[in-house]
């Protein structure tokens, strides 16, 4: 059932109740028209130019990307990738000792597990706006670690790439901490116990067994997190003061204010390319860990 | 070994979730103008707030893009949901990558394609495009939640239905609705909060004289945050954190197990 959530596909018995196929229909239609078309407008878009002042030419060529590959842009590209690293490796290294003990330690698991999703079902806007209130000098909290010589007076973290990574880690969060919630509440602890009056030290019993059967969950939150974080880009608006530019704000500079959207269009087409390769491999993995988990 | 380290790390990332809610709520009742500058209790910008038509015309807009979300995603994303397990691995396998990618597309990338796609179509922007994109990811949501239930469920019944000579929607209605209701209330539900709360998508699709209650507050926040805008911000909390928090009662109350719980982070 777990799983489910997480991975598509599963077995047809047990599939519960018998359906026709056509109810599928209106969905997929919608989704093909609204979601699968408009990508393909922006794939062709990418390889038209812009022509006078508004209009567009289908010069179907590779100009756009061939302007992509300037160092400015390669710069772009890399600070993004840099967000997704940091904001997976970081989201990880949190949200993992505080899954294993909700999964392991906790009591009132439900209630401590809706403390975790609610923050994430509200306002991504309002959350995020909220620390420019916490990271503002005048913040009452500031100013006391500030006379206690805790930090320096000069200490500034309001639109630098500092405040970008903690919104990053504050709002993805959530997407990393539930899946691998839900890998390790399934892991029967007996297991770690049994490898621990074997002789195992705790570290090794870690990294024999949790591990292992937690890593589907690694790999879920790893791709909820990494794969929308190369498209951010209120973050870095809201509390880098869109002055760190990723590849999120760029594509929406051509939109709003450059107005080259064929050029725009292949930023995003490169965010689609990067996330449809990083979703294959993390597929390959997942198959392969299945295979081998028996 | 460890165990308090890791109950006091639990803690402190429960004050590192809850802080900027919490900063919101309060300084939403500072009399103060300045945000910072503690100046007493009040209620006051919360009255200013609704008093404020640009604030309340968003609100209006927000509520019925909402509400026209869940229905529309609800129907959607319930039918694909029943549909779904049974298809052909064909047919199965491509549907469910899709859901899973109207999901976790970056939504810049989805917002420019709709915006694209409605200008070359022709399609005015406005409500009637906000509404049209946004139920691309809702009735994902909606499908999610409804499968998690759906796949759980018994055939026994419904196959005793059609036996009786019921067809598909006949059973629907009498079988599986009843069983299946707070699947779709608690999915339409998240639909609705998911569309309330949403800014990208419906910032690049609004067009020039849409404004949704995000929208609204972006704009403010170019002058700084002010004091009505957090009341504001505690309003939309109000209002999005009690339909999460009824979503997943109905769900789990229905249950009296778990599948909700994983459904709902089903995102």
């Amino acid at each position: 059932m777990r799983r489910r959530a997480w991975r598509a596909g599963g077995r047809r018995r047990g599939g519960g109740p018998r359906y026709p196929g056509w109810l599928a229909l209106p969905a997929a239609g919608w989704y093909a028209a609204f979601f699968l078309v408009p990508l393909g407008f922006v794939v062709a878009y990418s390889f038209a130019a812009l022509e006078g002042y508004a209009g567009i030419a289908f010069a179907w060529n590779l100009d756009n990307y061939r302007s992509l590959w300037d160092p400015l842009y390669g710069g772009v590209f890399k600070r993004t990738l840099g967000l997704s690293l940091f904001g997976t490796a970081a989201t990880l290294l949190v949200g993992f000792p505080f899954a294993y003990w909700l999964a392991r330690y906790a009591q009132r698991k439900t209630l401590l597990l809706l403390l975790v999703v609610v923050p994430f079902w509200t306002s991504f806007l309002i959350r995020t706006y909220a620390w420019l209130i916490i990271l503002d000098p005048e913040f009452p909290l500031f100013r006391a670690l500030h006379s206690v010589g805790v930090v320096g007076a000069d200490l500034n973290l309001l639109y630098t790439p500092k405040a970008i990574y903690i919104g990053v880690v504050y709002n993805y969060l959530p997407l990393m901490v539930l899946p691998l919630y839900a890998a390790l509440e399934r892991l029967d602890w007996s297991l770690v116990e049994a490898a621990q009056d074997l002789g195992d030290p705790p570290w090794r019993a870690f990294r024999r067994i949790t591990l292992p059967l937690a890593l589907p969950g690694v790999v879920a939150g790893s791709l909820l997190v990494f794969i929308p974080l190369t498209g951010e880009y209120l973050i870095p608006v809201i509390l880098g003061g869109d002055k760190t530019v990723f590849a999120g704000n760029l594509i929406a500079q051509q939109f709003l204010e450059a107005h080259d959207w064929p050029f725009g269009s292949a930023i995003a087409v490169v965010v689609i390319a990067a996330m449809t390769v990083v979703l294959v491999a993390f597929s390959r993995i997942a198959a392969r860990q299945e295979t081998q988990g028996g | 070994m460890g165990k308090r380290l890791l109950k006091a790390h639990a803690l402190a990332v429960y004050v590192f979730l809850y802080a900027p809610i919490a900063v919101i709520v309060v300084y939403a009742f500072n009399s103060g103008r300045q945000v910072l500058n503690w100046d007493g209790f009040s209620t006051k910008w919360f009255g200013e707030a609704l008093r404020d038509n640009t604030i309340t015309d968003a609100f209006r807009n927000s509520l019925l893009i909402g509400a026209g979300n869940a229905l529309v995603a609800c129907v959607l994303g319930t039918m694909l949901a029943l549909a779904l397990p049974r298809l052909p691995r064909l047919l199965r396998l491509p549907l469910d990558a899709l859901v899973m990618m109207t999901l976790v597309t970056p939504e810049i990338v989805f917002g420019i394609a709709a915006l694209v796609f409605f200008v070359e179509t022709g399609i005015p922007l406005g409500l009637k495009t906000i509404l049209i994109a946004h139920v691309v990811f809702n009735a994902s949501v909606v499908a999610l939640v409804v499968r998690a239930r759906f796949t759980g469920m018994g055939e026994e019944l419904e196959e005793a239905s059609y036996d009786l000579g019921a067809g598909p929607i006949a059973t629907f209605r009498q079988v599986t609705l009843p069983r299946l209701a707070p699947a779709v209330l608690a999915g339409g539900l998240l639909a609705f909060t998911f569309s309330f709360d949403d800014f990208i998508t419906s910032f690049f699709v609004s067009g020039a004289g849409t404004t949704t209650l995000p929208l609204r507050i972006f704009s403010a926040l170019r002058f700084g945050i002010s004091p009505v805008i957090n009341a504001t911000a505690v309003m939309i909390l109000a209002l999005t954190l009690g339909s999460v928090v009824l979503a997943y009662v109905v769900l789990r109350r229905s249950s009296g197990g778990r599948e909700g719980v994983s459904a709902v982070p089903g995102l």
